[in-house]
């Protein structure tokens, strides 16, 4: 696996000096990280299949006196599986999307090295070579946010990643310099070991959440990722929304579950499971108020990555109260999420990609029917929005259904604060589930339903097949994973017994055709009966309607209750479809406004329609933050225009002061 | 193989009763307003009549708008065979669970929405969009109704929900009431009923479901309305295996069993049509974004009903 790893990182590095050429080398480099990403995801896949042991080296790399350590466990291997498999199928795309940038010269070199990067955060077995390989991993996909700067929004969005990412890794600093305790080994063997107090444990458990949570984008930590996400090239916002999110939820599951000693204390899972819940409600809510197609994607990731994060609050919870094979239950629905949301949110975001080149819109107000001109596109993007909406038979459902059963048994935890947090959790859930439908049916109904509100979107074309060929890929993927889950759900067992030894094989009654976590008494579903099913009695229906009663059909205007409009303008828009749930959601969570201001009587001018929306992280959190900053800035600017003299007596008092600091401290 | 049959029987007899089943309600409707009212076969004969017709579709009508009748209705045909009417003992009951028959229920309305939008028009999109606010709380409002009902069984499969509410003595249960109130409250929100929306209008501002499928004729619109017909049918179904199944065969599958189940099957439905038709009669529309303190109630009353069994199973 290691040996497999070095040729793939070899290969990542190849292709990113090859990427120095800029434009010529595209699909070189492309096909190169494609490559490595193979390389990388076979061996990680069969070392889960087998259970093989875990492999690790030291190499004196860094700082001379530490040396690297690197390791492959079974949590690794799934990660690697997921970060590069769905990165075959993104560079394949990019060959033919990559052409379309700008600037290819400002995405080809750094490409490669942001996907080496995230490789090497996955298999760093101390914090020095942790903390390097996630900086990379900010740099680099930092710099591919920046690779659109000639778009006005992109250069705030990439300061704002750029200050939330270094925020982040300086939170994981502190953490993994707590967590050595000054004993001066950083190898994550010598951290596992480390007695930690009580208070000690709290500031490291709230550093691990500010650290990784802000680069996978829990709330209120989120703000950045919206604007970063949707402003990167699209083959790169795939990488971002749905693979770099899940290497920050790598660092929180290995440094909570791995790390952190056997037994959390109970209310790390009360903290894990309500920050996951309002999470995945407000980034649903956030998504469905968006009518930029990229921005809404980006938001459902924050949503997604609530519902992972409530399932690893549960395992949190569990394993506190010593329930080890319900924690294995929260665990496996957690990774099954991880590895769900990567692909079908890698799916959307390369559909709206195509969309992009098709049309050169992102907005969801000047797109629409585009399922005519773009079938191939509409179907897949079609598959993965059924998918993301948690509906079945796709996969998106099964990994909610799973968490769902996981919450039923949140009865038999002991402490009463769980008690109550879990059906609310439960409730939020089931409310961003449903939500995410109403968004879903917005984005694929306004963006490739009805006709067409452009002539741009009028006259798309259907995208290569180089592009088509990975979404239909994906959406494969999302099938298979929903209606056969046992497949990946028995790969994720070595991850388990890894990190709750006690927990035994997860899902135990579960067969090809049945999940059942805890036998048929208690619950089952059947994704394979269910689309064998319907294809079954539609097929039927279809035949015996056919056959014996009509199967005329004739085109004719529209009917629209005597009333057709030929204007487009008169079609209902994303911010119309959205309008119920403004009302009744929006104004509480984003202070909703709407007005409407009407021409004097007589005047025949057009009316105006005005919606505001306040976003609470910014106005609560950032705002007051970004104020304090410059009002401290703006008192300390005095201090740039002094005199030498003053200068040279306020370095004196400083060290006076030291020096008085020393002398009372000892 | 007695699982096949009874399976098979249970597929036939949702599709032979959901008619009368809206023709019942209709005459009790018409009669409470001192009316006659049509003919109780009457809805069988607008969906024969339907479907011999010549199905109109718009210009730009796509493959969506015309395959989405067929998904819809198998989709809702299918979830109404998995939940138990007259015995527990049925083939596909394993396939889907509470949990993923909301969801395989939340799939068909996905499929409606999006036919709604696909030919462009200002009607089809409202009723896109109240349909999924309306879904937005109704949805989550059943999922705390299932949690509640799985916290008292220890399980969320159908059949075997059935079974214990029949064989032990549950008691009467606040959280029970709880639950009820909001699961009668989602069947009428999600069967478009009033005072939710109503089902005998048509070219009016408010309607919802009407909106939606507006577009549809022939032998597509007769699958749509089929498919309302089912799901009100599956939803009482659900109301009485989930909270009043007695009667129902539970695992014997004796001949008497079985015939004791289909009769007082048959009772149970009779008794809700009449009951839905009395409401609607008693009761106004409501104005649309009053829904939400309506469905939003349901909700509420869904997870205290939640809360409550959590915290008492605690004691």
């Amino acid at each position: 696996m290691l040996s497999a790893l070095a040729v793939g990182l070899g290969l990542y590095t190849t292709a990113a000096i090859a990427g120095l050429a800029g434009r010529r080398t595209l699909v070189a480099v492309y096909a190169l990280a494609g490559l490595a990403a193979a390389v990388i995801a076979i061996p990680a896949l069969s070392m889960l299949v087998f259970a093989t042991p875990p492999e690790q080296t030291v190499l004196p790399l860094g700082l001379p006196w530490l040396g690297g350590h690197f390791r492959v466990d079974a949590l690794s291997a799934f990660f690697q599986l997921v970060v590069n498999g769905a990165a075959v199928l993104i560079s394949v795309y990019a060959i033919e999307y990559g052409g379309h940038d700008d600037e290819p010269g400002r995405v080809l070199p750094f490409y490669p090295i942001f996907l080496a990067a995230m490789n090497l955060v996955l298999v760093a077995d101390d914090a020095f070579v942790f903390l390097v390989s996630w900086e990379l991993m900010s740099l680099a996909s930092w710099l591919l946010v920046l690779s659109t700067h000639r778009q006005a929004e992109s250069r705030p969005a990439a300061f704002l990643y750029l200050v939330m990412a270094s925020a982040g890794t300086g939170a994981l600093l502190l953490a993994f310099g707590l967590l050595s305790g000054g004993a001066g080994s950083y190898a994550f063997d010598a951290l596992r070991g480390a007695a930690l107090d009580p208070a000690k444990a709290a500031i490291l458990f709230g550093l691990a959440l500010v650290g990784a949570g802000s680069k996978a984008g829990l709330f209120p930590l989120h703000v950045w990722l919206p604007p970063a996400h949707s402003a990167a090239p699209s083959h790169v916002s795939a990488l971002m929304s749905g693979i770099m999110t899940k290497v920050a939820l790598y660092g929180l599951v290995r440094i909570l579950f791995d790390l952190m000693g056997t037994t959390p204390p109970w209310w790390w899972g009360v903290v894990v499971l309500i920050l996951g819940g309002v999470t995945a409600l407000m980034g649903v809510l956030y998504a469905v108020m968006q009518h930029d197609l990229k921005r809404l994607l980006a938001y459902h990731t924050v949503e997604n990555i609530g519902i992972i994060v409530i399932g690893l609050g549960l395992a949190l919870a569990f394993r506190a109260n010593r329930l080890d094979a319900l924690a294995g239950l929260a665990l496996v629905a957690a990774l099954l999420h991880v590895f769900n949301h990567a692909m079908f949110k890698s799916l959307l975001f390369l559909g709206s990609g195509a969309v992009l080149v098709a049309t050169h819109e992102r907005d969801m107000e000047h797109l629409g029917g585009l399922i005519h001109r773009m079938p191939r596109t509409a179907f897949a993007f079609l598959i993965g929005s059924v998918a993301i909406s948690a509906l079945p038979p796709f996969n998106g459902f099964v990994s909610e259904w799973l968490t769902f059963q996981a919450i039923l048994d949140g009865s038999l935890l002991p402490q009463w604060l769980l008690k109550l947090a879990v059906p609310v959790v439960g409730a939020m859930l089931a409310l961003s589930a449903a939500l995410a439908a109403v968004c879903f049916v917005k984005a694929f109904g306004v963006v490739f339903l009805g006709r067409p509100r452009t002539p741009a979107a009028a006259e798309a074309h259907e995208v290569g097949l180089i592009m088509v060929a990975p979404m239909a890929g994906f959406a494969a993927i999302c099938t298979v994973v929903g209606i056969v889950p046992i497949g990946l759900v028995s790969l994720l067992r070595p991850v388990t017994s890894l990190l709750l030894p006690g927990s035994g094989a997860a899902l135990p009654e579960s067969s090809l055709l049945w999940l059942a976590p805890f036998g048929a008494e208690r619950s089952s579903y059947s994704g394979l009966t269910i689309l064998l099913a319907i294809a079954l009695l539609a097929g039927v229906l279809v035949i015996v309607i056919h056959r014996f009663a009509s199967d005329r059909a004739r085109r004719s205007a529209p009917w629209d209750c005597g009333f057709p409009d030929p204007r487009v303008e008169t079609q209902y828009t994303a911010g119309s479809f959205a309008q119920p749930i403004r009302r009744i959601f929006g104004s509480a969570a984003f202070a909703a406004r709407e007005r409407v201001v009407m021409p004097e009587p007589g005047n025949a001018s057009a009316a105006e329609f005005e919606v505001t929306l306040r976003d609470p992280a910014w106005e609560g959190i950032y705002g007051p933050v970004s104020g304090l900053v410059s009002w401290i800035a703006e008192r300390m600017n005095v201090l740039q225009f002094q005199t030498i003299r003053r200068y040279l007596s306020l370095m004196f008092a400083a060290l006076v002061l030291l020096l008085l600091i020393v002398a009372v401290s000892q | 193989m007695t699982g096949v049959l009874l399976e098979a029987l249970q597929l036939l007899l949702v599709l032979v009763l959901a008619p009368l089943l809206t023709g019942i309600v209709r005459k009790v409707k018409a009669r409470l307003t001192a009316k006659r009212g049509p003919a109780l076969i009457q809805p069988y004969r607008d969906l024969l009549r339907l479907l011999r017709k010549d199905v109109v579709l718009a210009p730009n009508a796509s493959w969506l708008f015309r395959t989405s009748p067929y998904l819809i209705f198998t989709a809702v045909w299918l979830a109404a065979a998995i939940v138990p009417t007259f015995t527990t003992g049925l083939a596909v009951s394993r396939t889907a669970d509470l949990i993923a028959l909301v969801a395989l229920l939340g799939t068909a309305r996905f499929a409606l929405a999006l036919a709604g939008m696909d030919v462009g028009t200002s009607f089809g999109g409202i009723g896109s969009s109240r349909e999924m606010m309306i879904a937005s709380l109704a949805e989550p409002a059943m999922l705390m109704v299932t949690f509640t009902v799985a916290l008292l069984v220890r399980s969320t499969s159908l059949p075997h929900i059935a079974e214990f509410m029949v064989t032990h003595a549950v008691g009467i249960r606040v959280s029970l009431f709880l639950g009820l109130v909001s699961l009668v409250i989602v069947a009428i929100a999600e069967n478009a009923r009033i005072p939710v929306d109503n089902p005998a209008t048509h070219l009016e501002l408010t309607m919802v479901h009407e909106a939606m499928i507006l577009e549809y004729s022939g032998r597509h619109l007769a699958l749509v309305e089929a498919a309302s017909m089912v799901k009100l049918l599956l939803y009482l179904s659900l109301i009485s295996a989930v909270f009043l199944p007695w009667g129902m065969d539970i695992g014997d599958l004796t001949a008497a069993a079985v015939g004791t189940g289909l009769a007082t099957y048959a009772a149970k439905l009779g008794i809700g049509a009449v009951l839905l038709g009395v409401f609607e009669t008693s009761i106004a529309k409501m104005r649309v974004f009053r829904l939400a303190e309506f469905l939003g109630g349901a909700f509420l009353l869904g997870i205290l009903a939640a809360i409550f069994l959590y915290v008492s199973q605690g004691l």
